[in-house]
């Protein structure tokens, strides 16, 4: 490509048509005025303007979870970027590939304490996969591309390019790298070929192996392979909050979620295994309860990207570093090489998990008089099925939702599993809705976390993104409540939210449909009104206050000790 | 088991990569002991030695984890380092010359400066010998000490 000779905010709009991004999302402001002049100038992708830096953020994060790409995000300086921070740690926790572009003052005043100068580089360092701050303008083509690149590579990650104002407006020669090749930064992809062949002999002649599986498999895509591989061996499996949708909902290997509100059948299983395949999963403290006790009876396999996540929390047997979707290949192929599995060696696993399945399912308590948040998730995933993706905020909600909804393919379920950040879903289903615009997404909510980024209501309406929201209003901060119930007897230190805003009355004040619901008719009518109506909705649920979400394994205890009611 | 560990780090000499370093030390809760960074001649890339204590465990999480900072080339952690580590002293010149240049020839060391107020001692051995050579220089009633720090190379 000849090169041309443009001005940093030129070369990052050229940067972003090359790199094939469809929509960014961001909030001006004094250092980057002249990229927004640019943006102004262009039509090569949609900008959308957010109602807070947190917004946009979640908002390119969504976009990415829900499409697989790289999200976009552009902010200013100071204020813009702090805002932005949120945003950045929650999709760096859960590997969500975003380029961030943040303005910064002028190379000359970087130092001096200038007006909107924060060391954006310092603060986003341990909330990044890497940072850049462009001091040059002949280096801003390669370190947009290597921003592109580490993003959404290896394990994937935020980047943050750091973008002073001059630099913006200084002339250079813009020559997009075609290519990457960083000596320091090479991921491992394939696995070790003879430690998988020791793991499919391990495989072989296990009794009670177990497929547990991680929002690893979503980010490589491995669905489809893995789904292979349990028709293969009928090895039951279970999934992690962020990997909910790998596996159909009516599978009949899949045991459910596993880990603190996981099912009776997954925890056990999970205990008491004798081979754990960890698919892309990271042994978080949510899944693993008391580690010492953590699949004891196990040998353990654990395929990751990241040589870091192996043997940090759970010494492992088989260590396999590689990308999930290329591992499990390899699985199969091994499997098939050596002569098949023979299925009939874990009947009795097979026939004691499904037991537990079906002494032991998901279960709460219907009511005639109030509406029970499990029933509203179920009959949202009886209307919708796979026309949905769902979204949520963070707290019992959530749970319910990962518990209750009948997910059936990857990427359906979009949650902040790592960092749980209230506030999260509004945004990220607005990002989801524009990368699948097919599919009618809905954000379960809470009526703490609504309120944490309810000014997205105003992009949502102005920019025609008809995302439904169902508060399950228990008037509490319920899980924050639900821990005070079990383990503070019952001393509610500020989370009672009985004052409340009128949330139909807000949302018809930002230009959306707002509904009050307090029975079983209600709900079906105003859901398949809000379908029909194709704007933003809001439906504020009524539930009943007390409810818990189970079952519980307490902070700390073993997957087996659950409490049950 | 806790124990002294050295691990050594060559670097993309680049903007802020030191504090990539250190942050992540800090950030996990990893002891630094010592840290030593200079450029290596003729090449864009810096070597740091960093001197730390943890089990293996620890030590492992260490080292995959300054792997996956981008401008880490190569992580070494190694049983057989050569290690030296550099302390300058400095005493009145009151003090009996004569018997701390006996002490600096037992260490290796020897008197690197001397003005009407103060000598300054240079000594360079391995970091332990060091520690001795400054308990028995006390008593001359040192007015300063600074280490470097150690550096340290693989022998093979
Ligand atoms: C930004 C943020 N602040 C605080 C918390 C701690 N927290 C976790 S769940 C929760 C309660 C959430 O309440 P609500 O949104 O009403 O949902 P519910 O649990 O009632 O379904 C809180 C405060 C958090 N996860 N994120």
């Amino acid at each position: 490509m000849p090169t041309k000779r443009l001005n940093g905010s030129e070369m990052l709009i050229e940067a972003l048509r090359l790199e094939g991004i469809k929509v960014i999302f961001g909030y001006p402001g004094g250092a980057v005025l002249n990229v927004y002049d640019e943006i102004f100038k262009q039509n090569y992708f949609r900008h959308i303007l957010t109602r807070h830096e947190q917004g946009a953020v979640h908002a390119a994060d969504g976009y990415a979870r829900a499409s697989g790409e790289v999200g976009v995000a552009i902010i200013t300086s100071g204020p813009g970027f702090t805002n932005a921070v949120t945003g950045i740690a929650t999709a760096y926790t859960d590997s969500i590939p975003l380029v961030i572009i943040s303005g910064q003052v002028p190379i000359s005043q970087i130092g001096t304490d200038a007006f909107q100068e924060i060391d954006a580089v310092g603060i986003s360092r341990p909330c990044t996969k890497h940072n850049f701050l462009v001091k040059n303008i002949q280096e801003l083509p390669r370190i947009l591309k290597e921003a592109f690149y580490i993003a959404k590579s290896g394990r994937p990650g935020p980047v943050l390019v750091d973008l002073p104002k001059d630099i913006s407006a200084t002339y250079g020669e813009f020559d997009y790298p075609q290519e990457v090749s960083l000596r320091t930064y090479k991921p491992t992809t394939k696995g070790n070929s003879r430690q998988i062949k020791k793991v499919v002999e391990a495989l072989k002649i296990a009794k009670k192996p177990l497929f547990y599986i991680g929002g690893g498999a979503i980010i490589s895509n491995a669905s489809n392979i893995i789904q292979q591989l349990i028709e293969k061996t009928q090895i039951p499996a279970l999934e992690t909050l962020m990997a909910r949708g790998i596996i159909p909902d009516n599978h009949p290997c899949l045991l459910g979620m596993v880990g603190m509100h996981g099912t009776y059948a997954a925890n056990m299983a999970m205990y008491e295994c004798d081979l754990l395949i960890s698919l892309g999963a990271r042994f978080d403290d949510r899944v693993t309860g008391k580690v010492s006790e953590f699949a004891k009876y196990a040998k353990i396999v654990h395929i990751d990207i990241d040589p870091s996540s192996i043997g940090k929390i759970i010494d492992v047997n088989f260590p396999i570093v590689g990308d999930l979707k290329n591992v499990c290949k390899d699985i199969l192929h091994f499997i098939e090489e050596s002569g098949g599995y023979d299925k009939n060696i874990i009947k009795e696993w097979r026939d004691l998990l499904t037991k537990y399945k079906t002494t032991h399912p998901l279960k709460y308590n219907d009511s005639s008089e109030i509406l029970k948040p499990q029933w509203v998730i179920s009959k949202i995933g009886e209307i919708l099925k796979d026309k949905a993706l769902v979204v949520t905020d963070v707290g019992q909600h959530q749970m319910w939702a990962a518990q209750f909804y009948p997910f059936n393919f990857p990427r359906q379920f979009i949650t902040s599993g790592g960092l749980g950040t209230m506030g999260f879903g509004l945004p990220a289903g607005m990002g989801a809705k524009l990368a699948k615009e097919n599919k009618i997404v809905i954000n379960i909510t809470g009526d703490g976390s609504i309120l944490m980024n309810i000014q997205e209501l105003m992009t949502c309406v102005e920019q025609k993104i008809p995302v439904i929201n169902v508060i399950l209003n228990n008037n509490y901060l319920g899980m924050v409540r639900q821990w005070q119930s079990f383990f503070y007897e019952n001393r509610f230190s500020h989370t009672d939210l009985s004052l409340q805003p009128d949330f139909v009355k807000l949302t018809e004040a930002f230009g959306g449909k707002g509904y009050r619901i307090e029975t079983k008719e209600e709900f079906e009518e105003a859901l398949k009104d809000a379908i029909h109506s194709n704007i933003p909705c809001m439906l504020d649920v009524v539930i009943d206050r007390m409810e818990h979400v189970l079952p519980m394994v307490p902070g700390g205890a073993p997957l087996n000790k659950m409490i049950l009611e | 088991m806790e124990k002294r560990r050295i691990i050594s780090v060559t670097v993309i000499n680049e903007h802020g990569v030191l504090s990539r370093i250190s942050g992540l030390f800090a950030g996990r809760g990893y002891n630094i002991e010592s840290l030593t960074v200079a450029p290596i001649p003729e090449t864009d890339l810096s070597r740091i030695t960093i001197v730390t204590n943890g089990d293996a465990k620890i030590l492992e999480q260490i080292i995959k984890q300054l792997h996956k900072l981008i401008p880490v080339l190569t992580v070494t952690e190694n049983e057989d380092f050569l290690e030296k580590e550099m302390a300058l002293i400095k005493i009145p010149i009151e003090e009996d010359i004569a018997s701390i240049e006996v002490l600096c020839r037992a260490y290796s060391g020897h008197v690197a400066n001397a003005n009407e107020k103060y000598i300054i001692v240079a000594i360079t051995d391995k970091p332990y010998r060091i520690t001795s050579f400054l308990k028995a220089i006390k008593r001359f009633n040192p007015k300063e000490i600074i280490r470097s720090g150690v550096v340290a190379l693989e022998r093979y």
